[in-house]
């Protein structure tokens, strides 16, 4: 008996911070410095991660298939955009607001979540983002419409760092931002709600059955990942001091699922691994076929699926388990 | 008032008919295909190229649609679609969704991001009054095919045999086979008819509609309203849903412009509170 593990050992384990995990921090900053001409990239690839950690939430740990993440995305640029737009420049302000404007609407929607399957999950989803961009678009006189949001002054980061050209600033400031959240997620992840999350994920039934209550861990969890998803917006919004209705677009929304899925689903830095060679590749495509890249979205989507992106997954994870020595992380 | 209804109608028959193959598929046999416009696409495509390229009669293109988007569903059943069946939820929506930016991608690439336009034969042209309202005679005939069609695929599911055995095979894959029913071409032919429906619809819907590359990304949530709405309860459901989706649509869009696209998420969100599993649903769950 005294061999092996109990159960809480084992989840204390699985908690524990690794050192493969300071190391992939200080690499992210280390990468700054070793291409300053990068900053920007690297300021979209920390949104991109931030934007994916959220779905995973909902996704990996909830189990709900989102075909409508960006619906939150734009709400918290269009929140973190208007607040700039109308002297409200100071960019932790704003993404509290957008995160509170981004998690009210996740809430408020929830509860539609909460009902029937998959299937109407995704016409939920789905159906909440177009109608959000469709109101983005008619409410021309406040969002800009379909000229986007002009005229934001974002201000210093905490009154003392302004935003260069060069994209330093940026940069720094979203991966302090993701770094926050992501020690906020993974304590969330691996405390109590997040074990009773993955039981209802397992089996909403057998859940129950122990004393989980299905509906209000999903309607936490979503309200959770609307407000992480909104912070990501408003991070778009502030570093590129531009907001368009392509924030709310469907593509943003096929993307990010593309991204947590390359990256793997179910374990944090899914999402951020994601979202690095994602946006590595785009980046090398736009280079080559500037207007057809979604072409090799969807061909990359496909593969993913024949392939079998559990395997791609488990592979990243068993890579990175290899690098830091034992066990996977976080 | 009767004009709206009318268009209306003529606009939900047009869904149901995109919709139907896809709410076997989709809702019957719990497999999510977002793809499902890539097929209405193709139809429309080829009917606009038939007509404007080789002058191919109208009417001629109609079937000529439902085949070749039905040989194209069945080709891709075969080799891509068939393995997902078993698949998750989450497998099924990337790999669908996948398709569709290859196929909108594609057919940028190809012939061009401008809509595509047919032109209907003179005698579909004309209007005519039918209890005091102007009615276009196209319209008129899409309701009358689309009548037709849905009694015709009514039947086929309740009275055939091969109706009872995709509905056995639906039920309960394992038992079916058990029963000596090919699973495997039941769907592969419930594919290709859907698909090819989709086709027909597409054809069908060029005039009325518009058809561009970004159709089958636009539509998906058409799709998806009528087959969620419709429920689980075969196609009178998706029939049902269809007409109030498409009243709805034309005549929020003509009464009520300013707030006209909302109408339907509106109706979509209200069935769900009401009837979470739709309008119409077999008891057991699934």
């Amino acid at each position: 008996m005294s061999m092996t593990p109990t159960a809480h050992q084992m989840m204390l384990d699985q908690a524990r911070w690794r050192w493969s995990e300071s190391l992939f921090w200080l690499l992210s900053l280390g990468v700054l410095f070793a291409f300053p001409s990068k900053a920007l990239l690297f300021s979209q690839i920390a949104i991109m991660g931030l934007f994916a950690l959220s779905l995973d939430l909902i996704l990996g740990y909830g189990g709900i298939v989102s075909l409508g993440h960006a619906a939150f995305f734009g709400v918290g640029a269009y929140a973190a955009g208007l607040m700039a737009k109308h002297g409200l420049g100071d960019p932790l302000l704003g993404l509290a607001v957008a995160a509170a404007v981004a998690a009210c609407v996740g809430w408020l929607t929830s509860f539609l979540l909460l009902r029937g399957s998959d299937l109407t999950r995704l016409m939920v989803t789905l159906g909440i983002a177009l109608m959000l961009f469709e109101l983005a678009n008619r409410m021309a006189s406040i969002t800009g419409g379909a000229d986007g949001l002009q005229g934001m002054m974002v201000g210093p980061v905490l009154g003392l760092f302004s935003f260069d050209l060069f994209g330093k600033t940026a940069y720094l400031y979203a991966l302090s931002v993701l770094f926050v959240l992501f020690l906020l997620a993974r304590k969330i992840v691996h405390s109590t709600f997040g074990l009773s999350l993955r039981a209802v994920k397992g089996n909403a039934l057998r859940a129950g059955a122990i004393g989980i209550s299905a509906s209000s861990r999903l309607v936490a969890i979503y309200t959770l990942s609307a407000a992480f998803a909104g912070i990501a917006g408003a991070l778009s919004a502030q570093t590129t001091q531009l907001v368009s209705l392509d924030v709310l677009d469907f593509h943003r929304s096929a993307d990010v699922m593309l991204v947590l899925v390359i990256g793997g689903v179910g374990w944090l830095y899914g999402g951020i691994i994601g979202a690095i060679m994602f946006t590595l590749m785009q980046d090398w495509l736009a280079g080559i076929t500037p207007q057809y890249w979604e072409f090799w979205i969807g061909l990359v989507l496909v593969c993913l699926v024949l392939v079998g992106h559990d395997r791609i997954g488990a592979g990243v994870k068993s890579m990175v388990a290899r690098i830091s020595g034992k066990g996977s992380a976080a | 008032m009767l004009t709206i209804l009318f268009d209306g109608i003529a606009y939900g028959m047009l869904l149901f008919v995109l919709a139907c193959g896809l709410s076997v598929t989709m809702g019957l046999m719990n497999f999510i295909n977002l793809s499902h416009g890539v097929f209405s696409m193709a139809g429309g495509y080829i009917t606009a190229f038939l007509i404007n390229r080789w002058g191919v009669p109208f009417l001629l293109c109609l079937p000529l649609a439902f085949l070749f988007s039905a040989a194209l569903g069945m080709v891709l059943e075969r080799t891509l679609y068939r393995r997902l069946y078993a698949r998750s939820h989450l497998d099924q929506v990337l790999f669908t969704i996948g398709i569709v930016f290859m196929a909108v991608a594609a057919v940028d690439y190809v012939i061009g991001s401008q809509q595509q336009t047919v032109k209907l034969p003179d005698l579909l042209k004309g209007r005519v009054d039918i209890l005091g309202g102007s009615i276009g005679l196209y319209r008129v005939f899409i309701i009358a095919l689309c009548g037709c069609l849905a009694v015709t695929i009514q039947m086929l599911l309740v009275k055939t045999r091969f109706g009872s055995q995709l509905r056995a095979a639906v039920d309960d894959p394992r038992v079916a086979r058990g029963m000596g029913i090919n699973v495997n071409t039941v769907f592969a032919i419930t594919f290709a008819v859907g698909s090819g429906l989709a086709g027909l619809g597409g054809a069908l819907g060029t005039d009325i509609l518009g058809m561009d590359p970004t159709f089958p990304i636009k539509f998906m949530i058409y799709f998806l309203i009528v087959v969620t709405v419709g429920g689980t309860s075969g196609i009178t459901g998706a029939f049902f849903a269809s007409l109030i989706l498409g009243i709805a649509d034309v005549g929020g869009k003509y009464y009520v412009p300013q707030i006209g696209a909302f109408i339907i998420y509106a109706l979509m969100v209200v069935v769900l509170i009401i009837r979470p599993q739709g309008l119409f649903s077999r008891s057991r769950g699934k």
